[in-house]
């Protein structure tokens, strides 16, 4: 049967490695909740939820049981069908984000090679920016859909601010493809690897700073959360959204936090990079094992420090968001840019 | 049947369907939105053509940017089906025979071209659409018509900031 010549186990393989990584990353940003509100109480002073279970472990899962308990709203006058659309959209575009991301080596398993990553397409940063430019739709969507001014206010407002941070965002990992080369993630991972090399964070320092403040603004987190400021504009763009619609939108917002901290540990801190060790004197298996829990920590270590910002930092003013990101973050990455290309050159000689 | 030409008479169908539903819907927004799913599946051609970087710029560019501007000015004039203005029937039957006559003479043009008969499309070979090969064709080979052509976007850049600013 030629029909379909194809490599079926191929296919299995991704499929198994697919829902390996949802279910994961799903499962990190159930307990990432949780974190942000033991962080909170940490920061203010207060024991934080600790009833559900040892510590308060259950919490997460009690919170989603009371999403899922509670009835589901659709307003009258909004759209209906871009109403569920929104959630939707918003919760596959934070979760697209993961195919590109190289979490280890390969695992040798039943005679095969397997990569630790779903696709090792060669313009993996572009199709970054494709999903995080998708994930707009969510929130622009969801908002209009609502037919109500606050949401969408806020969901303009969400509009608005993701496309101004993506140009810095943009410009800021230009000088990183200099360096490297290359626009395939696993690529980028392999050179930070080498024997004697450094992670990019060495040679771009500012570049990192800039992307680190658009990802905290395109996952509309604190100090950048406009879309959500509860004194001008109620609850935000999620505002109609009751149940689990609600709970997608929250969710996502986890979810695209966990990706972005992926992407910035692979692309500035060496991704699944054990520091001082060579990996190769290892077993392939045991490295590969061992990457995925290096990652893992650079994953949780920059998840602190998105909530740690969060307790720490007030909101901006809307004009400031807008100064920040025109006026400061991308002439600073368009000289980054410059300066980053000068040595190049002056190291060619 | 292969897998490639599944997935291109998938993608077609997906295609012409989006576009016919673009013309058909009564509310802005959607037509909007299938237009999405129309880029979405001409990207899908692309990388059947082995043009990844033109599929995902196509992406960034016209479905990521260019329609949300779209949306915003859907939103914020507040267009849905009841204000939408219908037209007179002779008008739709205008549109219909000159938009008739632009595909006769595009059919005509691609059937009178002299190095397209008998040839195939490239189906996941020829480089040429990767990017390290295109940016070397783009700075060194069209070096001149690349960089007129930014100095064209500056302008029109120019240009909106100019209309966009207070007295």
């Amino acid at each position: 049967m030629t029909l379909l010549a194809f490599d079926w186990i191929l296919l299995i393989e991704k499929l198994v490695l697919i829902a390996i990584i949802v279910f994961a990353s799903l499962g990190i940003a159930l307990y990432t909740t949780f974190a942000e509100r033991k962080v909170a109480a940490v920061l203010q002073d207060r024991p934080g939820p600790n009833r559900a279970g040892p510590f308060g472990l259950f919490q997460p899962f009690a919170d989603g049981l009371k999403l899922i308990m509670k009835e589901e709203i659709i307003p009258n006058s909004s759209n209906k069908v871009l109403f569920v659309l929104g959630p939707i959209l918003a919760m596959t575009a934070a979760l697209m984000t993961c195919a590109v991301i190289p979490w280890s080596s390969h695992l040798e398993m039943f005679g095969r090679s397997i990569d630790l990553q779903v696709a090792d397409i060669n313009i993996g940063i572009l199709y970054i920016f494709g999903v995080v430019s998708m994930g707009v739709y969510g929130i622009m969507i969801g908002g209009w859909a609502s037919n109500n001014k606050f949401s969408l206010m806020a969901a303009l407002r969400g509009a608005s601010q993701a496309i101004s941070y993506e140009l810095a965002m943009g410009l800021s990992l230009i000088a990183v493809l200099m360096i490297s080369g290359s626009l395939s993630l696993k690529t980028i991972v392999d050179q930070q690897m080498a024997p004697g090399a450094h992670w990019n964070i060495v040679y771009q320092p500012l570049g990192f700073l800039i992307f680190f403040i658009c990802a905290m603004a395109e996952c509309n987190r604190t100090p950048f959360d406009l879309p959500e400021a509860e004194n001008e504009l109620n609850f935000g763009y999620h505002q109609e959204y009751s149940s689990m619609k609600l709970g997608f939108y929250l969710f996502a917002e986890y979810v695209n936090m966990i990706m972005s901290s992926a992407i910035m540990a692979s692309i500035f801190f060496g991704g699944y990079d054990i520091p001082f060790l060579d990996e190769s004197t290892l077993a392939p298996n045991v490295a590969a094992l061992l990457g995925v829990l290096a990652l893992l920590t650079k994953i949780v270590i920059f998840i602190f420090i998105f909530m740690w910002i969060r307790w720490t930092i007030p909101r901006f003013r809307y004009d400031q968001l807008m100064n920040l990101g025109w006026k400061t973050l991308i002439p600073l990455a368009l000289f980054n840019m410059l300066v980053t290309g000068a040595v190049i050159l002056w190291r060619q000689g | 049947m292969s897998v490639t030409e599944i997935l291109f008479f998938f993608l077609s169908a997906l295609a012409v369907f989006s576009a016919v539903m673009v013309l058909v819907s009564k509310s802005p927004v959607h037509s909007v939105l299938w237009l999405i799913a129309v880029f979405f599946a001409i990207s899908g051609h692309y990388v059947l053509l082995n043009a990844q970087f033109l599929a995902i710029v196509n992406l960034i560019v016209y479905a990521g940017a260019i329609m949300v501007l779209f949306l915003f000015v859907i939103m914020l004039m507040n267009l849905n089906a009841e204000t939408e203005p219908q037209k007179h029937m002779w008008m739709k039957l205008a549109g219909v025979i000159s938009g008739g006559c632009l595909l006769i003479i595009l059919v005509s043009m691609v059937r009178q071209a002299v190095d397209l008969p008998g040839k195939t499309a490239l189906m996941k070979e020829g480089n040429i659409g990767l990017i390290g090969n295109l940016g070397k064709a783009l700075f060194s080979d069209y070096v001149v018509p690349f960089e007129i052509t930014s100095v064209l976007f500056l302008s029109a850049m120019v240009g909106a900031v100019v209309i966009g600013k207070k007295e």
